[in-house]
């Protein structure tokens, strides 16, 4: 049976995509942004078990297998276990399959419009989704992915013919700025931009507004802009230091950023023709 | 000090909330209506709970008139003839409100106002329509200066209501409580995603699921008080409650609770119902004299007597020796079947007591999931909910309710507190509220963090007026104090928050 990672599943969401959805978050990354605010999710447990004494609720052992074990049932969630990985990992995730997740969206399935997977980058699952998506479509709920753009989509495109749409990072697009912040080459994504726009399954897309990075800034949403036009929404979000690691908050900034700086991105965005543009 | 020094001398009392308080008190210098000594001792131990109606009824609790007979006959004793437009027929109702008793001495119900008005709304401009409502809903406010004065609107969507709704978000007012009758073929999405954008800046409307109310009352239902369905042309004459954790103190196990101990406190409430409500029929001259009756506003066989049990959370919890509430009811199958378990056995033993009166329902009782007053504190949570503080997801939270709210024609429901992202997606919130009603939910309330108006258990306060009260300062409404009350002793204001979590990546 098909299991994939599974960092979380949160019922009821009003933030990953349209009406009331349910999200699911796998765990492992291809990238590793220096702005993620939740790097827990970036890498598989390695079962270093550098975590296991730490907990103070005795939630973690290693298993008869050497691997870590997570007693849902006894933990806090403290998020001790996450400070202390040194592998940017976390030992709460679950290994589940198809129908195990399945049977949580039909849980909530009286209460939503539809599902959005989410990571990490849910597309390192791309077999999962597929069985998945085609599973809760039969429920008459809709699938929207949310994705980094590393998975070749053109490629393979199956998991799109079972989904409504990708809501895509376009994160940077000048080549030095893009490798530091997210250490992954940045033609895939730019690549993806083209084929989902063109194959109509571009949802939305969304680019952090990084605060004092004025020209980095505004070429990735002039970038955007030009290419969508009015097709998709586009989402520009305001970055905000919360959950993003010591070191890089260092780099990036302390504070989040103003609501009136974003604004202005947010107008140029406009005038380049990306109509639907807003700010969060 | 005597206890009316104590009230003329209480520097937050207005003077038509002495004068209530100098009623009540005086009321309880009577006793005619007299119970058994066991039901006595089970009121002194706090298993059984009158809510302060009074020793001696004479209004029955709730009445809620026929506003349509109004407006279409005019009232001979008020010498109101049926209004021709739009500014009689606010004078009407204004008038009207003033002569309709309760237990608050204000009108809990004061009709289905888009439906009543439509009519004349649609004959004017809509700015002067707008403006004679505004003053309209400023007269309620202001002269019925309670919380569990109630309006009902829909399900369809009218002039008025649009109207109804802006006005409420433009003037934040806390009285009248609001309830939308939400019926999914009637009531248009774009209506109802009006009422969420409302709720969210004002704590109301509330959802009523009409199909089921429908069922148990016929078209013809109010919502009235906190969110109490009740008969038009007809009301509730009593609403005692059982208060189900001082009652399970009783018990040795769950088997005994139900089996004995249970049985007995029905059996007691019911006695106090039925000696209550032959009083109010038969000697009180509510039902012989009133213009309401003589003219037809009311008829005594639309009145039911509420059946009302608060603190089953509790209640469970006890029964099976679960002391740490995050695991107990709610969280836990175990306690969630008990419940069903009690909630089946009072509704089968209230179903089989022949009441006295109550013709249109089949001479029988109906269940009520009281709300909780301010004296509870955190021994008994309202009705059947899941106490406040240790709620589970929303998710989970719905499913329970969905089992229990069935039950309770004359009335239950819940309340979520929604985090600020939700106020720009008003549309994340809407198929929440179809989904729990289509699954069984009655009564879904909804307000968002940090605003003015909040709704503490089923009514609706300014934090601003308790904050007066706080500084011993007189507030206009007589509900803000049982809101700080609840909000002291109930943390009803703690409820857990609908959160986006950290489900936003970046
Ligand atoms: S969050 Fe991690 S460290 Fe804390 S109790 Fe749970 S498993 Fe243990
Ligand atoms: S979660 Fe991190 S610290 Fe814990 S065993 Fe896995 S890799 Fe090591």
């Amino acid at each position: 049976m098909k299991k994939a990672p599974v960092n979380k599943i949160i019922p009821f969401s009003n933030v990953d995509g349209p009406g009331n959805r349910t999200s699911i978050f796998f765990q492992g990354c291809t990238f590793n942004c220096l702005f993620c605010h939740n790097p827990e999710t970036i890498r598989l447990c390695e079962g270093c078990g550098a975590c296991v004494d730490k907990c103070p609720a005795g939630a973690l052992a290693r298993d008869a297998e050497g691997k870590i074990a997570w007693a849902s049932e006894k933990c806090v969630q403290c998020d001790t276990c996450i400070r202390v990985c040194p592998h940017s990992a976390s030992p709460k995730v679950k290994w589940m399959t198809v129908e195990e997740v399945l049977a949580q969206v039909k849980r909530s399935a009286p209460y939503i419009g539809g599902i959005t997977t989410s990571g990490g980058e849910c597309t390192l699952y791309n077999e999962f989704l597929i069985e998945l998506f085609t599973e809760v479509r039969k429920l008459g709920k809709t699938c929207l992915i949310d994705s980094n753009g590393s998975f070749d989509f053109e490629a393979d495109p199956r998991v799109l013919s079972v989904c409504e749409g990708v809501m895509l990072d376009v994160k940077a697009v000048e080549p030095g700025w893009n490798d530091r912040l997210i250490s992954y080459p940045r033609d895939r994504v730019l690549k993806n931009l083209d084929y989902l726009l063109k194959a109509g399954k571009l949802f939305e897309v969304r680019t952090v507004i990084f605060p004092g990075r004025d020209r980095e800034n505004e070429d990735t949403v002039r970038y955007v802009s030009r290419r969508i036009g009015g097709s998709c929404s586009y989402k520009i979000i305001r970055y905000r230091p919360f959950g993003v690691r010591e070191q890089y908050q260092k780099v990036l900034g302390e504070f989040e950023t103003e609501k009136d700086y974003a604004g202005h991105f947010a107008a140029i965005a406009r005038t380049e023709g990306a109509k639907k543009a807003f700010v969060v | 000090m005597s206890d009316a020094l104590n009230i003329i001398k209480d520097p937050t009392l207005t003077y038509r909330q002495e004068l209530i308080a100098l009623a009540r008190l005086g009321e309880s210098t009577d006793d005619t209506v007299r119970y058994s000594d066991a039901y006595y001792a089970a009121k002194k131990k706090g298993a059984l709970c009158d809510l302060n109606e009074g020793v001696m009824p004479y209004r029955p609790r709730y009445i809620c008139p026929d506003y349509e007979l109004l407006f279409q006959k005019g009232c001979k004793f008020l010498e109101l003839a049926p209004p021709k437009d739009l500014l009689e027929a606010v004078n009407v109702l204004e008038i009207f409100y003033c002569h309709v008793p309760s237990i608050t001495t204000y009108p809990v119900y004061v009709g289905d106002l888009d439906k009543l008005l439509e009519p004349f709304v649609i004959r004017e401009d809509r700015e002067y329509a707008k403006k004679v409502l505004r003053l309209f809903l400023r007269s309620i406010d202001r002269v019925q200066t309670d919380s569990f004065v109630h309006a009902d609107m829909g399900p369809e969507d009218t002039v008025t209501g649009r109207i109804l709704l802006e006005l409420t978000e433009e003037m934040q007012l806390a009285v009248p409580n609001l309830t939308l009758r939400y019926d999914p073929d009637r009531t248009s999405d774009d209506f109802a995603l009006a009422c969420v954008n409302c709720m969210l800046k004002t704590a109301k409307p509330s959802f009523a699921n009409h199909l089921m109310f429908v069922k148990e009352w016929g078209e013809r239902y109010a919502i009235a008080s906190c969110y109490n369905g009740l008969s038009i042309g007809g009301g509730g004459f009593t609403l005692p409650r059982m208060r189900l954790y001082e009652c399970s103190l009783d018990a040795k196990s769950p088997e005994d609770f139900i089996e004995n101990v249970l049985p007995r406190y029905i059996d007691l409430q019911l006695e106090y119902m039925d000696k209550r409500v032959k009083f109010i029929v038969e000697e009180s001259t509510f039902f012989k004299t009133n213009f309401l009756v003589t003219e037809g506003f009311v008829k005594q066989e639309n009145f039911t007597g509420m059946f009302g049990v608060v603190g089953l959370a509790e209640c469970c919890n006890h029964l099976l020796g679960i002391e740490d509430k995050k695991k107990g009811f709610g969280m836990n199958e175990q306690a969630t079947a008990l419940g069903l378990q009690i909630m089946d056995a009072i509704e089968k033993r209230v179903a089989a007591h022949e009441a006295p009166y109550c013709d249109a329902y089949g001479h029988r009782y109906r269940l009520h999931a009281q709300v909780g007053i301010d004296s509870d504190g955190m021994d008994d949570s309202p009705g059947t909910r899941i106490p406040i503080g240790v709620e589970p997801t929303m998710l989970e939270q719905l499913e329970v309710n969905e089992k229990f709210h069935p039950y309770f024609p004359t009335g239950t429901g819940d309340i979520f507190k929604f985090e600020e992202t939700y106020l720009k997606t008003p549309d994340a919130i809407l198929p929440i509220i179809k989904g729990s009603l289509r699954s069984g939910l009655r009564y879904f309330s909804g307000y968002l963090e940090n605003n003015d108006v909040v709704r503490v258990t089923g009514y609706l306060v300014k934090k601003s007026e308790i904050e007066k009260l706080r500084a011993k300062k007189q507030s206009l409404n007589n509900v803000t104090v049982f809101g700080m009350g609840a909000q002291d002793g109930g943390h009803a204001l703690d409820r857990r928050v609908q959160h986006h979590e950290e489900s936003a990546r970046q």
